[in-house]
């Protein structure tokens, strides 16, 4: 197989330092020998590469973004070019990484105890713990308040009752940051997915995100210690939202991967594949306006994404302007992946290219940490200060 | 033990190479350059036996300026310096070559050098040979296995038919053959490391050419393929192509 070739149509490098094209080209490195020869098999069989977590964690992606406790202090746009190159090889893998990093290390270095951190984030930096993240509820998904997992106070902890659904990572997880109703209000609790009452069964039978594991996590009667609570939560949905800013972000960035991953592998083919005459495919009029669309949307896609990238690290960016870039990013990436699709003619309902698996996946990461559709009404909601989610 | 390693800038071997317009050198643009894949295999070399040993482990490199680049990823590696010796002449010639290196590798205190045995954009190999004289070490080729002594150092070479086990007094120089480790991923915590360690960037003294590349020109494109029939029906003709025209069989 041809080496992958990233997009570069506006000089795009030139903005990046030298250590971040360094980042980058040695997680495409990793990701074309450990990730490209394996991920359409896990994505066939439904199931997560396993040695990948070791991996992850041996060079230095898990805990990329956390200072201290054996993370490496990388930059958003460090980390967002990490993301990019992850899912360039599938989404499986990207999300089986910021889950761990955005939803599980960030809430626990914010808003964790010292008890937990100094507990869990080294194990989950070098990747002897696996961590998921239970917002979502069967019915409660674009409306998390509403949820109706509960946390009951005891003499000496807490009593949980709930069910979650469309956890990452849930049934292959050591620990859990889970949300539940107190009398006060919503809190987030570190629970170990080993205490009793606590199961976590997997969701089956996807059409997407077939090489990554999601689950539902149900606990009935499920008792923690006063220590399971995260002290730093808030009374309401601030935690939860600022754990999926990190989160979403990522899903920007790799989006972008997953776009250059079809474009590269729809060009590669129509320069290739000839029809009429002996004509290549990339000849024809409607390929070429496919092309072009589709590099202009990877163009956009790259200095947006950097830009808000730039802001996040100066601490400027806010949720408006990541749910701009993960919109944006992911409702392209999927027509973008039709569109090669199409291009690859018949081959490209086999697993012998890439673009049908991008194009199932990103279903889910179109819908998943903010759908498409919430998305709008968020940007809405900041231009014209009228929510109108109800 | 103290390593001087040798890194070259050279095209990825992925690369399609074109030749430029004034037909002397190769066509830069659009071309991904890494580093000389041998030489990769001499820094992992160099930083296993630093894992297993301590001390220090230089990267002396003869290069374009954008060649930092290159010797960041061995520092992000593990190596702990590096020196770029910058040098924008395209296809300088070995001794010219060896000559810079040779007065950059005397302000380094080393026992032993390595390298890959040759780079895979000129495929000369004789750079080595000539810094290892000029610096009156001996030098052994070929190498894909090492084994540390005091003050002396095996190496295996595999040559016609067998493997030779030679000795050598130390310092000297080892050039690397595939096969003797496999180079590690550079990880995010080396990047961030090698952020930190000096690159000593100064002009390099190279000597007068004793080589002028005249003209280069790009192999003669290939003959069309032929398709002599389908099937079984089409093997006696395939075999009469390959025994008579071909003289394959």
């Amino acid at each position: 197989m041809k080496k992958f070739q990233g997009a570069d149509f506006c000089g795009f490098d030139t903005l990046l330092s030298e250590e971040e094209v360094m980042v980058r080209d040695s997680i495409r490195e990793w990701v074309d020998a450990e990730v490209i020869p394996v991920v359409d098999k896990h994505f066939q069989e439904d199931t997560f590469h396993m040695p990948w977590k070791d991996q992850l964690a041996e060079i230095g992606v898990l805990g990329a973004g956390l200072t201290g406790h054996g993370g490496g202090g990388m930059s958003s746009v460090c980390t967002g070019l990490i993301y990019q190159e992850l899912e360039r090889g599938d989404s499986g893998i990207r999300s089986f990484a910021s889950v761990i990093n955005g939803l599980v290390i960030y809430p626990i270095n914010e808003y964790g105890s010292e008890e937990q951190k100094e507990k869990w984030l080294p194990r989950l930096v070098n990747g002897e713990a696996i961590g998921c993240y239970g917002l979502t509820e069967p019915d409660f998904g674009s409306n998390p308040g509403g949820m109706l997992t509960r946390a009951e106070k005891t003499a000496d902890g807490w009593v949980l009752n709930g069910t979650k659904r469309w956890i990452t990572n849930g049934s292959i997880s050591d620990i859990a940051v889970v949300f539940a109703k107190t009398k006060e209000g919503i809190r987030a609790f570190l629970v170990e997915t080993d205490r009793e009452g606590f199961t976590a069964p997997l969701i089956k039978e996807k059409w997407s995100l077939r090489a990554s594991v999601t689950s539902e996590i149900i606990m009935e009667d499920c008792v923690v210690p006063e220590g399971s609570l995260m002290p730093g939560s808030d009374l309401g949905l601030k935690t939860a939202l600022s754990c999926l800013n990190q989160a979403r972000y990522g899903i920007a960035w790799g989006a972008i991967g997953s776009m250059m991953a079809c474009y590269d592998e729809g060009l590669n083919y129509v320069m290739a594949r000839t029809q009429f005459k002996g004509k290549p495919l990339a000849g024809h009029q409607l390929v070429q306006k496919k092309l072009s669309n589709i590099l202009t949307e990877i163009t956009k896609a790259q200095f947006m994404t950097l830009q808000v990238g730039r802001l996040k690290d100066q601490g400027l960016a806010n949720y408006a302007h990541i749910s701009m870039i993960k919109r944006n990013n992911c409702y392209w990436a999927l027509r973008i992946a039709r569109m090669v699709r199409d291009m690859l003619g018949a081959s490209g309902i086999t697993h012998e290219y890439q673009a049908g698996r991008h194009m199932l996946n990103f279903e889910s990461v179109k819908t998943y940490e903010g759908a498409h559709d919430i998305h709008h009404l968020i940007l809405g909601d900041y231009i014209t200060g009228i929510p109108a989610y109800e | 033990m103290n390593i001087l390693v040798l890194l070259k800038r050279v095209p990825d071997t992925a690369a399609k190479i074109k030749v430029a317009a004034d037909g002397m050198a190769i066509d830069p643009a659009g071309v991904e350059f890494v580093i000389n894949p041998y030489d990769e295999i001499a820094i992992e070399q160099a930083i296993q036996l630093k894992e297993a040993g301590g001390g220090k482990i230089t990267v002396l490199c003869l290069g374009p300026k954008a060649a930092t680049k290159d010797i960041r990823t061995a520092l992000a590696m593990g190596a702990d310096e590096g020196i770029l010796l910058v040098d924008d002449t395209a296809g300088r010639d070995a001794v010219a070559t060896a000559d810079a290196l040779a007065a950059a590798a005397g302000d380094v205190e080393f026992d032993l050098v390595l390298a890959g045995w040759k780079s895979v954009d000129t495929d000369d190999g004789s750079v080595t040979h000539f810094l290892a004289a000029k610096l009156g070490i001996p030098c052994v080729t070929l190498i894909t296995k090492l084994e540390l002594g005091d003050g002396q150092v095996a190496a295996h070479r595999e040559v016609e038919g067998v493997t030779e086990v030679v000795e050598v007094k130390l310092p000297a120089m080892l050039t690397v053959q595939k096969g003797l480790v496999e180079p590690r991923y550079t990880s995010l915590k080396g990047i961030m490391m090698a952020k930190r360690k000096k690159i000593d960037e100064r002009a390099a003294e190279a000597g007068e050419p004793k080589i002028r590349i005249r003209t280069m020109t790009p192999p003669p494109p290939r003959p069309e393929g032929r398709i002599v029939g389908e099937g079984a029906d089409a093997v006696p003709a395939l075999m009469q192509a390959l025994s008579d025209e071909q003289k394959l069989l």
